[in-house]
Formats: C-alpha cells, structure tokens, sequence
C-alpha cells in the first residue's frame, strides 16, 4: 500500500488542535483553507533566502545598485521584484573589514521575509534572541564564526518596522564572476551575520 | 510589558543549536499553523501589534515551553475569541458550534499572491518635525508599562546617539490595544555595549535599536 500521507495529526495533540482550529473556522466560512495552500507554497517553493542572495550579489556586481540599497533599501530590493509581507521597510547593512553586523529580533521573530523567507526554528527561540545582544561573539563561535578580536560588532535588534538585511563582504578571488555565481556564495546565515559569504572553491561552477 | 518575550540579556537558555539544512517546517501541522494564522490575520480584525500582544500575553512557563507556531497557534485562539470569532465550546467540540462575528473579510485563495506581494506598510505621516536629528544623544526613558511596547528592557533608561532618522510609523503601545496608530518618528539610536552590559561588556559591541520618538529624551 501507499504510505504518502503523513501521520501526524493523528498522534500529535497539537497537530490535533491547529487541524481543529482551521475546521472551525472553515466551517464558519472565516478563512478558506485553499488560500493556506497558496501560502505555504508561497513560501516553501517562491519565497527564500535565494531572493536575497540575488541582492547581495548584485550590489557585490553593480556599485551603483549597491549605492541604492544603501540609500533605499526597500526600491532597490523591490527593483529586483522581491516586495511584500515583512519586507515592507527594509534596511541593508553592510560588513566592512572594520565591523560585522549581526540582525536579532529581540522581541518577537522580526524577520525580512520578502528576501529571506520564513526564519529558522534558532532564530525565534531563547537562546539566540537572548543572547545575541550581550554575547555575540559566543553565539557567533556556535556557528563556527570566529571572528578577529579586533573586528567591531554590531547587533541590530529589530525592535520596529524595519526589516534588515546583511551584506556580507565579497570573498577575495571571485573577480568577474556572473551574478548567478556569486550568489551560490551566499548563504541565509550570511545574510542574518551568523556567518560570513563562502569563500571560492576554484573556478564558479 | 516585562512578558517572557523580552529576551536581550536573559541567561539560562543554552546554546543555540542551529540546524544544518533546516526544513522550513518540521510538521505538517506547522504549515497549517502557518495558513491558519495569515488567513485568520486576513480577517482584518487585528493588527500586527495586537498579535504580538497576544503572544507575550502567554503565561512565561507556557511561552517558554512553546515552539514558535505553537506561541502563534495559542495566541490565535485568544484573538478569535476576544473578537466574536471562536468560542471555548467550539474549540472543545473541534467544530463549529456558535455563531461567529461577521468578518470584514475573508482571504480568498486567489487573492493571497496580492495580498502577501502588498505586504502591511505602516510608515505615516507625521504632522510634527522630527525632534530628534542623527548624531543627537538621548536618553531612552526608564519606564515599565504593563501594555505592550517595544522598548526592551535591556534599553531603557540607557544613553546613545541617534545614528538615523527612519520615517513615521504606526505606535505599536497603542495601536495594540484599540487605541490608534498614532505613528511617531521612529529612529535607529545605538549603544556602547559597555552602556548596557556595563562591566565586562564587549568593548567591540555596539548595540542598535529602533525606537519611537516618545521612547526617548535629549540627554
């Protein structure tokens, strides 16, 4: 027999209750689980940490695209398309060979959503938000990122609206690599300052 | 409010454990929770600030032992409830048994591309000035609200320089609770880390955040 569909909601209490939650509401015709469908799909399939791989690599490419999204970060991103929910306002930091930004959102899971897509489990639980104001440095070696004792760090604590998206530094020997190359070197961790862009291994695939 | 959710500075949590190659979602309920929580937010029927209310409202035992979609999930129930939408026998039968408010309205299918690619933009008009201009130093008020509010506790009462003037956004302290958008000047303003830690602090730590022009005073 088949075995595609999954067991969860039936051994899961709480996967019990959010299947009770959406029936209730669908009954009383509140919401219709079909647009949940395209939700999902939105951000499983359209929306990821690929979109703001792009912007990083375009500014890495296109100096006056990267003067712009320093400017105005949200028509730049929205130059490339990348617009809407959570990533209405948004704000690009740049790393520098002086300082090193790291994005938290202390609060709640403030997040750039349109460039990143939805946030890892890490970044909205304790652990990280607590600790990534105070002690950046040891949350940074649990990634593998040391950095010089020297480098300047600034945390950015997402407190209001505006949504922030790190440019990493362009890693040396990559000199007249495409877009589309210099992308792959850029994870979401890049992007979030948990991490730094990869560095080259040979020639771009 | 002093709720479980204001977490610069807390100790005790461990370390942060990131997932190598992380799924976006590790049930299937968690997409559902996902859905269910946009489309219900669809309704119109609460704002964002309202929302994050609702989550820092758990009791801290229940916040802390929660996953995020789970903090979602209990927060939409309360949501619903407080607006006509759901009630506790409905959610003990796991079906539909009252009558619900109308909804403004209802989040359809087709039109999530849109709505998702159009987003909730919350800057304002401002009829006032500015107060404050970048490189100004102010002080960040010492205040202990028991409503919602954006200022960390971690930040308050603390000295720093205004580093950017943003734009005017809607009040989060207000507009949480029927009271309005009000939007105010918003301003990125930076810490030394030693401000806020004090001894022992990193001295290569700068720490921002953005705060709402009643937030903060000349210093």
């Amino acid at each position: 027999m088949t075995h595609d569909h999954d067991h969860d909601n039936e051994l899961d209490p709480f996967a019990a209750r959010v299947r009770a939650l959406e029936t209730i509401l669908t009954q009383k015709g509140l919401i219709d689980p079909a647009a949940i469908d395209v939700i999902v799909d939105t951000y499983e399939t359209k929306i990821g940490p690929r979109n703001g791989a792009r912007v990083v690599a375009k500014a890495w490419n296109d100096p006056a695209y990267a003067d712009w999204l320093k400017r105005d970060a949200t028509a730049a991103i929205e130059s490339l398309s990348y617009t809407g929910r959570q990533g209405e306002h948004m704000q690009a930091v740049f790393n520098t060979e002086e300082t090193h930004n790291l994005v938290v959102c202390t609060l709640c899971s403030c997040y750039p959503w349109s460039v990143l897509g939805l946030p890892p489990v890490w970044y909205k639980a304790p652990p990280y938000r607590s600790r990534a104001v105070i002690d950046p440095r040891g949350v940074l070696e649990e990634f593998g990122l040391t950095l010089p004792k020297d480098k300047k760090i600034r945390v950015w604590d997402s407190t209001a609206e505006l949504r922030y998206l790190v440019v990493p530094m362009r890693p040396n020997g990559t000199e007249g690599w495409s877009e589309e190359q210099l992308a792959e070197l850029v994870s979401r961790d890049a992007m979030i300052g948990t991490a730094l862009a990869r560095e080259p291994q040979g020639e771009p695939a | 409010m002093n709720g479980p959710q204001d977490l610069g500075g807390q100790m005790g949590f461990g370390p942060v454990a990131p997932e190598k190659d992380e799924p976006y979602f590790h049930a299937a309920w968690e997409k559902r929770a996902l859905g269910v929580t946009l489309t219900a937010g669809g309704m119109g029927a609460w704002n964002i600030d309202e929302s994050r209310h609702a989550r820092e409202s758990l009791h801290p035992a229940d916040y802390y032992s929660s996953s995020y979609y789970q903090i979602w999930i209990k927060a939409l129930e309360t949501l619903l409830k407080r607006h006509g939408f759901v009630t506790e026998r409905d959610l003990a039968a796991g079906k539909a048994v009252d009558a619900a408010a109308t909804p403004k309205r209802v989040l359809k299918a087709a039109d999530v591309p849109a709505v998702l690619a159009k987003g909730g933009p919350c800057d304002r008009p401002v009829a006032t000035p500015a107060r404050f201009r970048a490189g100004d130093r102010v002080r960040t008020k010492n205040f202990n609200p028991t409503g919602h509010t954006r200022l960390p506790r971690y930040a308050r009462g603390k000295n720093g320089t205004i580093e950017a003037v943003r734009d005017g956004f809607v009040f989060p302290d207000s507009n949480a609770h029927g009271r309005g958008e009000n939007p105010q000047w918003v301003y990125t303003v930076v810490f030394d880390g030693a401000e806020i830690w004090g001894e022992g602090a990193d001295p290569t730590l700068t720490v921002s955040i953005d705060a709402w022009e009643s937030y903060l005073e000349p210093a």
